[in-house]
């Protein structure tokens, strides 16, 4: 097999006391998109800083298309797009002139750039505004010259930190679907989300990070096959009767128990509702409230580390012992 | 990775050798239509300096008359040019404050361009900005009376001593806006330097007229040392020394204070 195209090695990173990363290893094949998925704070943005050369980190190797980050900066640099949290577009320019500006500042010739610019207006759906001040822009238009600008000298490696931040529904979907175009055409993608659903539309293999540190990797369908493809929530009057339903649908699915409501998480979202319905009428329970809904990050960090994704951990090291242990606690 | 045809569908890398001369133009480039564009910076390089002639012309000149033998519009106008440079200088910190903020700095840091080419084609183009500054005030002062009294060598010479004196205030300025990374707090931070720099000088009121305690700062700051150079070379006097002062100053500034604004840009993504 070849050598991935980006490949993170026990990546180590302190902010004065803050471990930012804590031993974070990953790898990219060539063409393939990982998602690096965890909740603010998670460490995505420092493990792209270091791959991206803004960063160096404290220990670790980061290497991308073979050279490392550290040694080999400006190589690195001439292969790789970034596309930040923020759009980073020059607000007094015009579209055309961003695209014009990074052409240059990647010294490509005059006429490769004009070229390559009038393409990704095209292509980014901004043709009718190349030529306007990019302060008239909206949100989605900014994001989307944003990702344009980062693809101008036409980098083998992508990195996108989070590239639909802030858009409506809409303009998420559009996004992905540029996304999903360009990694039909060969590029290796690192994308950081906090949305599962992202990580599951764009990414074949998932990394979750949590505290900065790998707490699950795996394609979406395996991640998915561990923590469940749908949540059965449902809630009771008290919490005597959530406790009994918790006892009785543990066949059904993983269960998770807070108070009074109760969380499902099972493979086969409609035979399992089904099942629970029969489940919880045989015992003669009365439920104020039942749903069908589709994962999200909480979820998956409630399976994998017993607290939600935007809670401080009840410890600071989760070890895969304690995981085990507290797995088993919440399903008995 | 290399190919030479456009249709390749393999990926084209861009050039890594690294071209710093092209990078700082590129970025001279991008900061001067900036300027062009936004406003307030327009503003403040047009407008701004044409209020400060006027002002200082038809406000105080009434009020303060011939300096030393010559009419007070001579004496002052020295005075004016530096200040409003010297203000004017502020805008390189703002301007770098901004592309910090809006995270322009690191896209460039992650590009394949020269390091340097971002404070230096931010300079460059306030240096550029600062020469058209001062000639429009040379044309305005022109209409309301001011006329050197020197060679026309003597004359360049000065103004070519104000925008110097502009280009090395520049890297004390890109410090705090590297250091403060937002506009506005990076006019506030910087408004003690300014004032210190501007008022207690002989940029408008000749030394004899300050108590004496006073007198031993504003004779040797910076301000008044290259107020007086341009006065010699333009109303005329005995140039050399005060020259080759303000030269070592204006050297000294960019000498210790660039260093460190590229130490501060390395560290500040």
């Amino acid at each position: 097999m070849a050598e991935p195209a980006i490949v993170a090695e026990h990546l180590v990173k302190r902010y004065g006391v803050l471990e930012a990363l804590k031993d974070v290893s990953f790898s990219v094949p060539e063409g393939e998109v990982l998602g690096l998925l965890g909740p603010n704070g998670a460490g995505k943005t420092t493990a792209v800083r270091i791959l991206t050369t803004l960063l160096r980190p404290d220990s670790g190797r980061a290497i991308v298309l073979g050279r490392d980050v550290r040694d080999d900066a400006a190589r690195v640099r001439a292969s790789i797009g970034l596309a930040g949290q923020n759009a980073a577009v020059d607000e007094n320019l015009t579209a055309h002139e961003n695209l014009r500006l990074v052409g240059r500042l990647t010294h490509m010739s005059t006429g490769d750039i004009k070229s390559r610019s009038d393409e990704l207006i095209e292509q980014f759906s901004l043709a009718h505004a190349g030529n306007r001040l990019v302060r008239t822009f909206s949100g989605g238009m900014r994001r989307r010259l944003d990702l344009a600008l980062a693809l101008v000298h036409r980098p083998p490696v992508l990195f996108l930190d989070e590239p639909t931040t802030g858009l409506d529904p809409k303009g998420r979907t559009d996004l992905w679907t540029v996304i999903q175009r360009l990694v039909g055409k060969g590029t290796t993608v690192l994308l950081t989300t906090q949305y599962l659903e992202e990580a599951d539309q764009l990414a074949n293999n998932i990394v979750v990070i949590d505290h900065g540190s790998v707490i699950a990797e795996g394609t979406s369908a395996a991640l998915k096959g561990r923590f469940g493809s749908t949540v059965i929530e449902v809630a009771f009057r008290d919490e005597t009767a959530a406790t009994t339903a918790s006892e009785r649908l543990a066949h059904v699915g993983t269960v998770a128990r807070d108070g009074s409501r109760l969380k499902v998480s099972v493979s086969d979202g409609a035979p399992a509702m089904l099942e629970t319905v029969r489940v919880i009428d045989g015992a003669h329970l009365e439920p104020t409230s039942m749903a069908l809904r589709e994962p999200t990050l909480d979820d998956v960090f409630l399976a994998l580390t017993g607290h939600a994704a935007e809670e401080p951990p009840v410890e600071d090291d989760v070890s895969e012992a304690d995981l085990a242990r507290r797995g088993k606690h919440k399903t008995a | 990775m290399t190919t030479t045809a456009t249709t390749s569908p393999v990926p084209v890398m861009s050039d890594a050798r690294p071209r710093p001369v092209a990078d700082a133009l590129t970025m001279m480039w991008r900061n001067l239509v900036n300027i062009r564009r936004n406003p307030q910076l327009l503003v403040l390089a047009t407008i701004q300096p044409v209020i400060f002639v006027l002002m200082f012309r038809y406000v105080f000149g009434g009020a303060i008359g011939g300096v030393s033998g010559v009419p007070y519009v001579d004496f002052l106008m020295p005075g004016v040019f530096i200040q409003t440079v010297v203000f004017g200088s502020l805008t390189t910190g703002i301007g770098l404050a901004d592309d910090l903020n809006k995270g322009l700095v690191e896209r460039f840091r992650s590009l394949p361009m020269a390091r340097s080419a971002v404070l230096i084609g931010r300079t460059l183009a306030d240096l550029v900005r600062n020469i058209l500054v001062v000639l429009l005030m040379c044309a305005i002062g022109y209409l309301v009376g001011w006329r050197p009294h020197t060679e026309a060598l003597a004359v360049i010479a000065g103004i070519a001593m104000v925008v110097l004196f502009s280009y090395s205030l520049s890297w004390v300025f890109a410090i705090i806006g590297l250091s403060v990374r937002d506009a506005e707090t990076t006019q506030a931070a910087s408004f003690p330097i300014l004032a210190l720099l501007v008022f207690p000088s002989t940029a408008f009121v000749p030394l004899h007229t300050m108590p004496d305690w006073l007198q031993v700062y504003a004779e040797h700051q910076p301000v008044s040392v290259v107020v007086e150079a341009v006065r010699d070379l333009t109303i005329g006097g005995p140039t050399s020394s005060d020259v080759l002062i303000a030269l070592a100053w204006c050297v000294g500034i960019v000498a210790v204070f660039a260093p460190m604004a590229v130490a501060r840009y390395r560290k500040a993504v």
